[in-house]
Order: structure tokens, then C-alpha cells, then sequence
């Protein structure tokens, strides 16, 4: 069957006009540059980063805690240290408050809420709470913490505000995990006389816990980035302190800070400082997105 | 005539009256055209088709699949299949489950490639143009070759009127008045009837048999050579299948249709000719009434009696 | 486990003893407690802003503080319109340049791009949310500002006769900077979002237009977007949210001015920019009125949020699937932007 010669023979009267292949092919371009468009930020924000960052790297950026001193280049103006270490304790401790709470409230809307009325509304405002502007967390630790008590900054005051942001996320991926967990297996634990706080310790929890990591490193993650809540809560600092209860640095604050300085050398540092956090969300993420993949339950 | 193509060769074999499979393909290709051409203009269907072994049929072939290969991946589910359509007629293709027939059904419209890591191999010869000749437009095969789906599928954003005009829109000038053509493919799906009066409603909101009288209407309305269904009433009730059934017969003076089936009774009640297919080989194809009480093979025979499947 | 206990001597085989109960009971009613102190807080803390911030509502009535156009702290003047404005403006740009482009990127995933490359492909876009706002900021001003500096003065040079867009000097920090950065900053959760909801649209539209005879893109037209439409809305006001509550970034790219600016290359303030900006050496009536404008802040992203759930819960057709993500890869996914993009 010769086929060359007239190749679509009798399709051809069905075959698409040139105005159609036109069209589609159009539309595939304008998507793919769209997407190209899209990744060109990250790319020159990641280059920029590096570019401007990596100058500012140096033994004592990472060892001497800024002092304060703006408006002398060059070596007096200090390193970052205390932001670095500001922003670890002051997230580890909004950790520690955020994530027990909001696994608390997770096996309460799976285990016990469920589908009343009441769980709804707490999954509800929960849901809102994600929406919340950070800065109005600030506030709020604020009006209660400050103004409501009389006293002044503090790290753990950061730490409250930033806990309050985190609370929602580590909440909603919990439940989300625990939704997951196959309910044969609570069941069965149940079936063999085990009360339920048992099973939930016992058998949910530890079978859920792997998934919710992801959750919990992502909104660590969320947090460490955060300048809003901590600019009246935890204001900046200059000395690296190790004691919660009074002003403490942090990195996104410090870089806050730094950018409306005049001088370069300041400026330069505010790079370096914002390589450094970015490095450390980006660790985060990759570390939360792979344990992600290892222990999908389903 | 009945085809029965040696897996193990490229080349089919010789018919029991000794002529060569190429030449006759040849021939029927023009009287092929020839009768569609006719068909189109008088609305008439040709000479009977489907002759007694030993009589060359006058009806000639719309589809020549010529050795045909399907693969998902690496695994290969159609291992060469030889077997024509011939225009104007319904052609019925049975078979357990998983033996191909879907994916046959599939390959001559070109759709199996849509799914990831599927391909085909091999020629189908609509009116003697390869369909998966590298210079074709797939979308020209498939306005060509319609397709009925197992389960109604109308789009469910569009009203009735929209849904059967979709494929008409796609290549009207913009102004151009639908009514006309949308009517007409509505009424050749036996569907004008009951939702003249709701051409703007959802298509969802039809029942399951007027949703899939509705597909109907929506691949009549591109004015396709051939309509390829495959298992359009399983989803349906005995009576929804009846009327698609009548609505059939009706179909083929306009175009060749080709059917899959597991349902054998169908098979019997609306095919011309039936294919048997098992493992992904097509064991024995000829007209209904031979398939069904004299079958040339024994897994043929097997079959159609209920021994297995 | 606790078999034994089952047959605890005098009290028979079915019943536990109270002491063997309370820690179930205790876990129950803690976990309830918990709940409730959730819902508690919020509560507590609207009332708390809603007192903050009285006297300035006080001063200038609700609807003069709103609409008032003059930001004056030193005259003891609030009027926040230039914020609220400031605010919903780049927001608007935010929404006006990311969705299209989320949008495609999200079509391009999921229909157009070759199987292999989807996962890196989708890990990059979701990357853009790990970025802390403030380098964003930073990236902003001291990058992407003065690079477009010129481009801005052209446009606003040759489009000048469009009321807003030109007519004067091109500002560094403008609304329209700020608003391409909102854009850059919500584009990871638009288009995780609307992925989703594309991902979900089954095969049999799919095939029904090809089957059809329609290209890939007529495809698209036909059985992907219209199946999309509201979970793409739903997807677009969490963005429209997520810009509307931004501080940080904004607050370095859109200035501080006090009046409306006069074109897009202006500055101009913003409600959450405000108070990062003034909060610090605020007192009283001052004060107040920051937290007048944290309030509206509040109240807006509040509205935006309930609605934008709303809407893409519907999509989710009736089934449960945890809040706005499904389990699973794609669910996983968009939980995953979710979180580090705060939304």
C-alpha cells in the first residue's frame, strides 16, 4: 500500500486547520514560558544570595556578634553570631510549645472530635489561624505579654508569638498523618482490650509520628524565616545572650535591621546573614520533603 | 471469509480460496470509497454486506488493521492482529476479560498512545491511509474515527446543546449557526425527542442512557467515517440498552461502527460480523451467525458456548 | 497490653476499675480542654485588639479612620486610607500578575510537561515558598528595584495619559515593586493549588475531548480549565490572602508614605507596613491606631480566608479530606506550601 505519495488521502479533509495547530501551538509556548517566567526569581534570587552572601562569610561573621556600630565599615561592625544563635533558641523553644500542643489538638480532632460540631469549628478556626498575618501575632503577644504585664522584651515572648504561628501548621499536617494511619490498626489494639490512651500512645502515635517530622520540620522552617512577630516581641539585641527573658537577636530581625543602614560593609552583612538563614530553611525543607517520600503511609 | 492470521508470521496467510490478502485489499480500498461516497449522498446502505464463506462481499472494508502491535511499556498486549472493518456494517468484537479488546478498539483511533508509556506499532488503514503514518495529524484520525466510551462521559460545565456542538466549535467559523447541524446529530442518536425541550440544560442531568445517546450525538456531529464503541451499555439498564442497541442498527447506513462487547447476546443481536479475540490474538473473525454456531476454531467454540470467559 | 486487667478479682470480667479509666478520661478531657483553649485564644484576642484599639476608633470613627485620607501621627491625625488603599493595591497587582502565570506553570505540569521532569519541576516552584519574606525584601530593593527602574520610568514615561500609571518620577520603593515581589511570593501556593485541582480532573473528560478530534490545547480548553474554574478561584484568594497579610517585604518595597501616592511608580504605605514601621516609638493615640490598623488588617485577611476555603472545600466535592489538602502525593504537596507559605 503506497502511503507516500498521498499520505493523508482520505483524512485529509478531517485534518485540523492551520489556524488550530496554530493556536496550540501558541498556547503550548506561552505555558512553557510562563513557567520559565515563574522560575526565573528563585533562580536569581538563589544567585544573588550566593553572589552577595559569600562575601560577607568569613570566620568572625560567624563568630562575633554585631556591635552595633553601623556607620564604620570593615571589621567594627561585627558578625551575626548572636542572631544565628538568637534565632535556634528562640525557635527550639517555640518548638517545644507549639508541637506538643498542636499534636494535642490533633489527636483530640481525630481520636475524640471528629465530626462533631465542635470539631468542626476548631478545625475551622485553626484553618483561619493559617491565615493570620504574622505581625498580628506579634501584636497580640504584645497586648498580653507587654502591655499586659508591664515588663519589656524577651526571647521567649518572640518565641510565643512564633509558636502561635507554627501552632496551626504543625496542627493541620498532624491530623492530616494521623487521618492516614489505618484505622484496622487501631481496631485491633482496641479489639485486644487495650484502654484508649494506650492505643493512641502505643500504636497511633508512634505509627503517625514519622509523617508529622515533615510537618514539624516544615513549620520550624516557617519560623525561623519570621521577622514580623518578633519585631515588638523579642526585639534585636546586639550581645549574644543565652537567657530567654531578655532582648535576643535573630536573623531574620538582624537582617531587617541592617538593610536600612547606609553603609555597605552593613549591607554586605545583611547578605550573608540572609544566605545563612536561607541555607538553613532550604536544610529543612529538603530534610522534611525527603522524610516525606520515605514514610508516606498510604 | 474468515481471517485466522498466524501469530508466529508477519505476513497473513492465504485465504482457503487461495487469493492473496494484498490485492484484494487493494481493490476493496476504491470500491471502499466508492460506497461511502454513495452512502453519504443517498443516505442508503449499500449491497448486503457479510457474505457465506466462498462469496467475496460486495461490502468492502472502511478499517484494515495490518499487523498490529500494542505495548504498555515493555509488555506487549496485542501481538499482531490482522482484521478489517467493513463500511457500513457493525462489527462486533468479543472476548474474556483482558484479551485486547479494548485496547484494539483503541489503537485504531489512536487513544491508546494517550496513556503514559503506551505505544503502537503496525499499519490501520482508514480507506487506505495509514493512520499512524508519520506525516497524519492524530487529530484528524480521530475526528475521522469516533469514539463512545464505556461510561457516559457528556462534559460536565456544558449544557446539552453545548456538549454535542463541542467538537462541531472546534473548527466552525464564529459566527455560524450550530441549531442545524446539532438537531440533526441529536436526532440521529435518537435523543431530539426528549431534550428538544431542554437544550440548554446540564448534560448531566440526562439519565445514564440518554447521557451516553448523548456521546452518541456528540461524535455523529463531527461527521466521522467510523465509530468506534467500546462497551457503551455496560453502565446501562436492559431498557437504556435496547434503545442504543435499535439506535445502532439505525447508525450504520451512515458510518461503520465497530463494538466491543462482553456481552455475547448483544454480539448476536447487532453485529454483521463478530471478532474473537483471546490473549491479546484474534482467533477467529466472520459473520455473526458462523461465529456463533459454526466457529471454524475450537477456543472459538469453547467461548461462545460458555466454557470459559 | 492491658489483658490482665480485664479480670481484676471482685469487680468481675467487664468493668475496669475508676483508677484504670482515669488515664483515658484524663486524656479526653485535656485534649477537649486544649481544644476549647484554642478557640479561647482567638476569641481573647480579638477582644483584646478590638479594646487597643478603641480610642483611636474613638478619635476618628470607625468610618473616619477607615476612609480618612491623611496618615499624620505628629498632628495626632488618623486617617487610614492611604494604608487600606496601599494595602488592596498591591494586592491586586499581587493577584494580577502571579495567578496567570501560577496558573500556567500549574497547566504546564500537569498536562503539558514530560512525566519524568513533574516532580523536579513541581519541588522548584514549591521552593519559592522556603524564601523568608524578609530576603525577599531584601532581593527586592536592592536587586530587582533598581533594575527595573528604568523600565518603570519608560512605561510611566509613555503610558502617562492612563490615569495611575505614569505622570510623574519613578520612586524605588512603589506599589508596583511591591506588588511583583507579592506576586513572586504567591505564586508557589496559586500554583500548588490549582496543580491539585487539575490533577483531580478525571481522565474521561480527558478523553472525550481527544476523542473528539481536539488538540491538546482545545483539550485543555474544553474538559481541563471549566472543570478547574472554582478551585482556581479558591486557590487565587488563598494567594490574595497570603498578599494581603505579607509585612515584611512590603513593608521594604512600598515606602512609607503617609498621603496615596499619585501614580503606580509612587510610594506608598500599607496596613501591615505601618506598624512594622511605626510601632516602635508609638505612644497612646498613636499606638492605638496601629492597632486600629492591625485590626482592619485582621478582619480583611479574615474575609478573605473564610471565603477562599469555603470555595475550595466545595471543590473538594463533599469528601473529607483534611484541611484544603488531600492525603497523598499531590495533597502532601500542596500541605507542603501550605506550611512554609503560611497560608
Amino acid at each position: 500500500m503506497s502511503t507516500s505519495t498521498q499520505p493523508t488521502g482520505a483524512l485529509a479533509r478531517f485534518a485540523p486547520s492551520a489556524a488550530r495547530r496554530r493556536r496550540d501551538m501558541l498556547a503550548r509556548r506561552v505555558v512553557l514560558a510562563a513557567t520559565v517566567l515563574a522560575l526565573v526569581p528563585l533562580v536569581l534570587i538563589l544567585y544573588y544570595l550566593v553572589h552577595k552572601g559569600i562575601g560577607a562569610w568569613s570566620p568572625s561573621f560567624f563568630t562575633s556578634d554585631p556591635t552595633g556600630n553601623t556607620f564604620f565599615g570593615g571589621s567594627k561592625i561585627g558578625g551575626v553570631k548572636s542572631a544565628i544563635l538568637g534565632t535556634i533558641e528562640m525557635v527550639a523553644l517555640a518548638a517545644a510549645i507549639s508541637i506538643p500542643i498542636g499534636i494535642g489538638v490533633a489527636v483530640w480532632l481525630v481520636e475524640y472530635g471528629r465530626d462533631s460540631w465542635f470539631a468542626h469549628t476548631v478545625r475551622f478556626f485553626i484553618d483561619v489561624m493559617t491565615g493570620v498575618p504574622s505581625i498580628v501575632f506579634g501584636l497580640f503577644v504584645y497586648i498580653v505579654l507587654i502591655v499586659g504585664t508591664g515588663s519589656s522584651y524577651a526571647g521567649y515572648k518572640g518565641s510565643i508569638a512564633l509558636a502561635l504561628l507554627m501552632l496551626p501548621i504543625v496542627t493541620r499536617s498532624a491530623e492530616v498523618v494521623l487521618l492516614l494511619v489505618p484505622n484496622g490498626l487501631r481496631e485491633s489494639a482496641l479489639a485486644l482490650g487495650a484502654p484508649r490512651w494506650r492505643v493512641i500512645g502505643r500504636v497511633v502515635l508512634p505509627t503517625a509520628l514519622p509523617g508529622m517530622l515533615t510537618g514539624m520540620l516544615l513549620a520550624v522552617a516557617r519560623a525561623a524565616g519570621e521577622t514580623a512577630p518578633l519585631l515588638f516581641t523579642a526585639a534585636a539585641a546586639n550581645a549574644t545572650t543565652l537567657n530567654l527573658g531578655a532582648f535576643m537577636n535573630s536573623l531574620p530581625v538582624q537582617i531587617y535591621n541592617d538593610i536600612t543602614k547606609p553603609t555597605s560593609a552593613v549591607v554586605e552583612r545583611a547578605w550573608g546573614a540572609a544566605l545563612t538563614l536561607v541555607l538553613m530553611i532550604l536544610i529543612l525543607n529538603m530534610v522534611a520533603r525527603l522524610l516525606a517520600r520515605r514514610n508516606r503511609l498510604a | 471469509m474468515t481471517l485466522t492470521p498466524d501469530p508466529g508470521s508477519k505476513v497473513a496467510e492465504m485465504d482457503p480460496e487461495g487469493r492473496p490478502e494484498v490485492s484484494r485489499s487493494e481493490a476493496a480500498s476504491a470500491d471502499a470509497l466508492a460506497a461511502d461516497q454513495r452512502t453519504r449522498i443517498t443516505g442508503e446502505a449499500p449491497a448486503p454486506s457479510a457474505s457465506e464463506a466462498g462469496g467475496e462481499g460486495a461490502a468492502s472494508p472502511a478499517v484494515q488493521v495490518e499487523g498490529l502491535r500494542a505495548y504498555y511499556g515493555d509488555s506487549m498486549q496485542l501481538k499482531g492482529i490482522d482484521i478489517e472493518f467493513r463500511a457500513n456494517e457493525v462489527t462486533a468484537i468479543i472476548g474474556p476479560s483482558g484479551c485486547g479488546k479494548s485496547t484494539l478498539i483503541r489503537c485504531i483511533n489512536r487513544m491508546h498512545e494517550e496513556i503514559p508509556g503506551a505505544r503502537a506499532e503496525g499499519r490501520v488503514l482508514l480507506e487506505g491511509s495509514d493512520v499512524y503514518d508519520p506525516s497524519v495529524d492524530v487529530v484528524a484520525v480521530r475526528r475521522a474515527i469516533g469514539m463512545v466510551f464505556q461510561k457516559p462521559n457528556p462534559f460536565p460545565t456544558m449544557s446539552v446543546f453545548d456538549n454535542v456542538a463541542a467538537g462541531l466549535r472546534l473548527t466552525a467559523r464564529r459566527r455560524e449557526n450550530l441549531d442545524h447541524k446539532v438537531e440533526q446529530a441529536l436526532r440521529g442518536a435518537g435523543l431530539w425527542e426528549e431534550v428538544s425541550d431542554r437544550l440548554g440544560q446540564p448534560g448531566i442531568g440526562l439519565s445514564g442512557g440518554q447521557q451516553q445517546r448523548l456521546c452518541i450525538a456528540r461524535s455523529l456531529a463531527v461527521g466521522p467515517e467510523v465509530i468506534l464503541m467500546d462497551e457503551p451499555c455496560s453502565a446501562l439498564d436492559p431498557i437504556a440498552t435496547l434503545k442504543i442497541e435499535e439506535l445502532i442498527a439505525e447508525l450504520k447506513q451512515r458510518v461503520t461502527i465497530v463494538i466491543v462487547t462482553h456481552n455475547m447476546q448483544q454480539a448476536a443481536r447487532v453485529a454483521d460480523r463478530t471478532a474473537f479475540m483471546l490473549s491479546g490474538e484474534l482467533v477467529e473473525v466472520g459473520p455473526t451467525e458462523t461465529i456463533f454456531t459454526k466457529p471454524t476454531d475450537s477456543r472459538t467454540e469453547e467461548y461462545v458456548t460458555g466454557k470459559f470467559g | 497490653m492491658e489483658a490482665a486487667s480485664l479480670t481484676s478479682g471482685e469487680r468481675g470480667l467487664l468493668t475496669r476499675s475508676p483508677l484504670a479509666r482515669l488515664p483515658d478520661r484524663a486524656l479526653k478531657w485535656g485534649l477537649t480542654a486544649l481544644a476549647a483553649l484554642i478557640l479561647g485564644l482567638i476569641g481573647y484576642f480579638f477582644i483584646r485588639l478590638i479594646g487597643q484599639a478603641r480610642p483611636a476608633f474613638a478619635k476618628e470613627g470607625v468610618f473616619g479612620f477607615i476612609f480618612g485620607n491623611d496618615w499624620n501621627p505628629e498632628a495626632g491625625h488618623f486617617g487610614a486610607l492611604p494604608l487600606v488603599v496601599g494595602t488592596l493595591i498591591t494586592s491586586a497587582l499581587a493577584l494580577l500578575m502571579g495567578v496567570p502565570v501560577a496558573v500556567a506553570t500549574a497547566l504546564f505540569t500537569t498536562e503539558l510537561c514530560p512525566t519524568r521532569a513533574r516532580g523536579p519541576l513541581t519541588v522548584l516552584v514549591e521552593l519559592l515558598a522556603a524564601v523568608p519574606s524578609v530576603v525577599y525584601g531584601l532581593w527586592g530593593i536592592f536587586f530587582l528595584a533598581p533594575k527595573l527602574k528604568g523600565p518603570e520610568q519608560w512605561v510611566a514615561d509613555r503610558l502617562s495619559f492612563i490615569p495611575f500609571i505614569g505622570g510623574g518620577a519613578v520612586t524605588i520603593p512603589n506599589y508596583f515593586i511591591a506588588g511583583l515581589v507579592l506576586a513572586i511570593m504567591i505564586l508557589p501556593i496559586v500554583s500548588a493549588i490549582s496543580r491539585e485541582v487539575m490533577a483531580t480532573v478525571p481522565f474521561d473528560q480527558k478523553e472525550a475531548a481527544l476523542g473528539l478530534g481536539a488538540t491538546r490545547w482545545e483539550m485543555i480548553r474544553i474538559a481541563v480549565l471549566p472543570y478547574c474554574r472554582s478551585g482556581i478561584v479558591g486557590g487565587a484568594m488563598l494567594g490574595l490572602g497570603r498578599a494581603i497579610g505579607e509585612t515584611i517585604a512590603i513593608t521594604i518595597l512600598i515606602g512609607d508614605a503617609t498621603k496615596l501616592g499619585n501614580h503606580l511608580f509612587n510610594q506608598g504605605y500599607s496596613l501591615a507596613a505601618v506598624i512594622a514601621n511605626e510601632f516602635g516609638e508609638a505612644e497612646a493615640t498613636h499606638r492605638s491606631a496601629l492597632f486600629a490598623a492591625g485590626l482592619v488588617l485582621f478582619l480583611l485577611t479574615l474575609v478573605v480566608n473564610v471565603i477562599a476555603r469555603v470555595i475550595v472545600k466545595r471543590t473538594a466535592r463533599g469528601r473529607y479530606r483534611g484541611p484544603t489538602a488531600g492525603v497523598g502525593q499531590e495533597g502532601g504537596g500542596v500541605l507542603l506550601v501550605d506550611a512554609a507559605a503560611g497560608v
